[in-house]
């Protein structure tokens, strides 16, 4: 469904992407896992569009996504840090966003925002609200118009248990209705039973895309965060 | 794309800047009037804050605008919409905005306290002016990534064209004396929008008489019908060229 070839992307001295070449397909849920500016967000940013790579090119449904614009119809995306205009409410971001991405015969997937319960607090400013909640806002916002891949940048980061379970559970029920999911996110044991396939960067560079069971059997670990964490021991 | 200007505009409406701006203009412009009996002595007095308070202000304002829309901007670069859209919509729904407080607060008592050919001719400046140096400030906040860099440079473009360009052209002046200055004279001030609007302003009023010999080469050139559209249209191209050049830009940039 998305193929990146080649895709390289330098900020100036800094690579941020060598050379990355991955394949994503409907059904999966992947997890893109790797330290502190590995690049896992440039590479999120490229798919989006929002970052331009410097060479190589990313194809969506097999056509390239350089100077279309159409297909982020079909993703939802929620950013590591979610940054809204700050002195608009929450329900006129929602408003916004429903009456920019209008799509005719979607059906408005506002489960997360009762879950959450901002229908409460809809008149809070966007500047006023804690990390957490924003959070809850770029997460509704992501699931809202029901699209078919869902790229998720930390989703859990900042959201306290009671609500990572929620999200979680929404993750797990899109998953089962067959949509392609990235996550990247630093708690592995946020992951382990979402996921069913790991992409591992380090440096800017892809070492390895696997199975998640066929990781499990390489490294002989059971759970994922110890599974990384033997990788990144012996250095694979 | 109408969405994106309608959600601009509702932004820029509740900014207090914007209201702040409209009032200053209107306390100036009432007051020059009133003071001065003679209303065409009370242009000649706007003149100067149609030339320089009202590009200044549009090319500050709008440049911290996009700064801090930053978030505004990703937050839609994320969602499918074309990204020249979007860019265009910030800039209609700036210089819409900013153009919009000029005509209240100046372009309107200009034409209550003085109609005629030179208040219009003022309006019109002040709103080609507003609309070029929003363009200028689209420009220099999509070149810099650093906010206090691109408000510099904004400020910085300001101050080349409203002063250092006319240092130059007159340091130019007094070296060339010797020579028959006029005609290059008229490709200068094609070079600065803030010249042009001053010359057909100028031209419009009496006293155009008081620049001596060059004025009657502008009188042949900008005067007639001709010239002033040419003059448009070359105001025109100072708005567009730095819009096609930001949007290039933009299009190409990491958020």
């Amino acid at each position: 469904m998305i193929i990146a070839t080649n895709v390289t992307k330098k900020f100036s001295k800094l690579t941020a992407l060598d050379n990355v070449s991955v394949s994503c397909n409907k059904g999966q849920a992947i997890s893109l896992i790797g330290p502190n500016g590995s690049g896992k967000t440039t590479l999120i940013k490229c798919l989006l569009g929002m970052v331009v790579p410097d060479s190589g090119f990313i194809t969506f449904n097999k056509k390239n996504i350089a100077h279309n614009w159409q297909y982020r119809s079909a993703i939802g995306y929620m950013p590591q840090i979610g940054r809204y205009p700050e002195n608009m409410t929450i329900a006129q971001v929602l408003d916004m966003m429903k009456d920019i991405r209008k799509q005719k015969a979607v059906q408005l997937d506002e489960e997360l925002i009762y879950l959450f319960k901002l229908d409460g607090m809809m008149n809070k400013r966007m500047g006023t609200l804690s990390g957490g909640t924003r959070q809850k806002v770029s997460a509704s916002l992501a699931f809202l118009f029901d699209p078919e891949v869902l790229i998720l940048d930390e989703p859990t980061a900042g959201l306290d248990p009671l609500s990572t379970e929620i999200l979680k559970e929404k993750i797990r029920k899109e998953k089962q209705q067959g949509k392609l999911i990235m996550i990247t996110s630093h708690i592995l044991s946020d992951l382990d039973d979402i996921i069913t396939e790991v992409i591992y960067m380090e440096e800017g560079r892809l070492k390895f895309h696997k199975s998640l069971s066929q990781l499990q059997l390489d490294t002989g670990e059971k759970t994922l965060s110890r599974a990384i964490a033997h990788v990144m021991q012996a250095g694979l | 794309m109408k969405k994106i200007i309608k959600y601009v505009l509702l932004d820029l409406l509740r900014n207090r800047i914007i209201i702040a701006y409209t009032i200053f203009l209107a306390v100036i412009s009432l007051s020059v009037f009133n003071l001065e009996d003679n209303p065409s002595k009370g242009i000649l007095s706007l003149l100067n804050l149609v030339l320089i308070i009202v590009p200044l202000v549009s090319v500050v304002f709008s440049t911290i605008y996009v700064y801090n829309a930053a978030e505004f901007i990703e937050l839609l670069v994320s969602q499918p919409l074309r990204r020249v859209n979007i860019w265009l919509s910030i800039f209609t729904g700036l210089a819409s905005s900013v153009c919009m407080a000029f005509l209240v607060g100046c372009g309107i008592p200009v034409l209550i306290y003085a109609p005629g050919d030179t208040g219009l001719m003022m309006t019109a400046m002040g709103l080609l002016l507003t609309i070029v140096f929003v363009a200028i400030a689209l420009l220099a906040s999509v070149l810099t990534r650093d906010k206090a860099k691109g408000i510099g440079v904004a400020i910085l473009l300001w101050f080349y064209f409203t002063l250092i360009f006319d240092g130059i052209v007159l340091f130019l002046l007094f070296q060339f004396m010797d020579y028959p200055m006029e005609k290059p004279m008229i490709v200068f001030s094609c070079l600065n929008p803030v010249d042009l609007a001053r010359i057909l302003i100028l031209l419009k009023m009496d006293i155009s008489a008081l620049m001596g010999a060059t004025s009657a080469i502008f009188r042949d050139f900008f005067g007639n019908q001709w010239g002033i559209a040419a003059t448009i249209s070359i105001m025109l191209a100072w708005a567009i060229m730095p819009l096609w050049w930001s949007v290039r830009k933009f299009n190409r940039k990491d958020l």
